[in-house]
């Protein structure tokens, strides 16, 4: 940002909204696929993450910029090609730039595309507003998207491997805790997060209450 | 012969769709608070998942092959007529099933099930035949995984559990106890 923006700005406040109090994963619960599959290792959390970001920001600019052009019986279609076409790139630089975590992540790359996120942040926000609003609220969604991946993957990948993007963290003498990387840590690990958040929430209650009384 | 059990079984059991590879959670969390919606979804998924599996195996064959690059392009918007096909058929032929399908017919084109199987059906290089086999494996493996997340649902909403857990805390501690079940499978075809 070329300007510099005070914290109460609008813009700001468009992309605090989805690193926070409408984070994707935690709050809306969407992209709950590609958070779990691809969380095993720190390494692919951080490359999905910055793979939907991008294809997020590309097609959130792009929605809003045509948005006056498109009608809205084919509206859908219209998104889905959009983002079709940005998450074609980011799996071709991908596969050229590096060939290892493509590999790794696999068809979970072109399936950026069904990610409900992008579809419902073009539905709900970038065809309704201005370009500008709708980088920041597409960066906001994605940094979020990033943060929740980047907490499940180094959780999971700490515990299954005793690493953090591959190297070893927790020493020769600890016993890697294989469960975490297979599909069910994925479940346990966001139900952990979510029996965290909903204790969290229910003390808060408890404590107002309590105030008030 | 052997190879399409082998394909059916395993997609079916050892790497079940919903609860090995994480394909189509968002019904498995969405839709599952009936048993009865729950398999009506699951039949109505596996339809589209074979039909898919039909259109993707001609636009490999016949299309495709010399232009890789515009595969997910192709995929999706295959997909979504498929759907919008399927939707007219059921609406105009079994008007019953389309109003208690409802809103769950329209989303199975955002569901990452259906592009995962065309999408793991191009890279294994599945023949017709096998296409077909591992499509309807997807969707009984889906039907399979839905059904028994609602039963237990069901069981879960009249049972106390604590506030903390009311949302959807509990529900995911649960899938990760049936996906560890269903990695009791793993044995049974290892290849």
């Amino acid at each position: 940002m070329n300007t510099p923006e005070k914290p109460t700005s609008p813009l700001f406040l468009d992309f605090w909204s989805g690193l926070s109090q409408n984070n994707p994963v935690f709050v809306q619960m969407l992209g709950l696929c590609p958070t779990m599959a691809v969380s095993n290792s720190l390494e692919n959390g951080l490359a999905m993450g910055l793979a939907t970001t991008f294809v997020l920001l590309c097609s959130s600019f792009l929605v809003s910029a045509v948005r006056h052009y498109i009608p809205s019986e084919v509206r859908l279609t219209s998104y889905i090609l959009i983002i079709a076409t940005f998450v074609t790139v980011a799996d071709m630089v991908l596969a050229a730039g590096f060939p290892e975590i493509s590999k790794a992540l696999g068809p979970f790359i072109p399936l950026i595309v069904v990610n409900c996120i992008i579809l419902g942040r073009a539905e709900a926000f970038a065809g309704k507003v201005g370009p500008l609003r709708a980088l920041a609220d597409a960066a906001g969604m994605g940094a979020g998207f990033t943060f929740a991946l980047l907490l499940i993957s180094g959780f999971r990948e700490l515990l299954g491997s005793g690493s953090l993007l591959g190297y070893n963290v927790l020493g020769p003498r600890f016993e890697p805790w294989v469960f975490m990387v297979m599909p069910p840590g994925g479940f346990l690990t966001l139900g952990l997060i979510f029996l965290f958040m909903g204790w969290r929430m229910e003390r808060d209650m408890r404590r107002a209450k309590e105030e008030k009384a | 012969m052997n190879d399409l059990a082998w394909i059916f079984f395993s997609t079916v059991l050892v790497n079940n769709f919903t609860l090995a590879m994480f394909l189509g959670l968002c019904p498995f969390f969405g839709v599952t608070s009936k048993v009865d919606n729950a398999w009506r979804l699951g039949a109505a998924n596996t339809f589209v998942l074979v039909i898919t599996s039909l259109s993707v195996w001609l636009l490999n064959t016949f299309l495709l092959a010399k232009t890789p690059f515009l595969r997910t392009i192709a995929f999706i918007v295959v997909i979504a007529s498929t759907v919008q096909i399927v939707e007219m058929i059921i609406k105009k032929y079994l008007p019953g099933l389309f109003r208690e399908l409802g809103i769950y017919l329209p989303l199975i084109t955002t569901n990452c099930a259906i592009l995962g199987l065309a999408l793991f059906q191009t890279t294994r290089n599945y023949n017709l035949i096998q296409g077909i086999v591992f499509a309807f494996g997807a969707g009984l493996g889906l039907t399979l995984a839905l059904t028994l997340m609602a039963s237990i649902r069901e069981r879960m909403d009249v049972a106390d559990v604590p506030t903390m857990a009311k949302r959807m805390g509990l529900v995911l501690v649960v899938a990760s106890c049936l996906s560890m079940a269903f990695m009791g499978f793993a044995g049974l075809g290892s290849q």
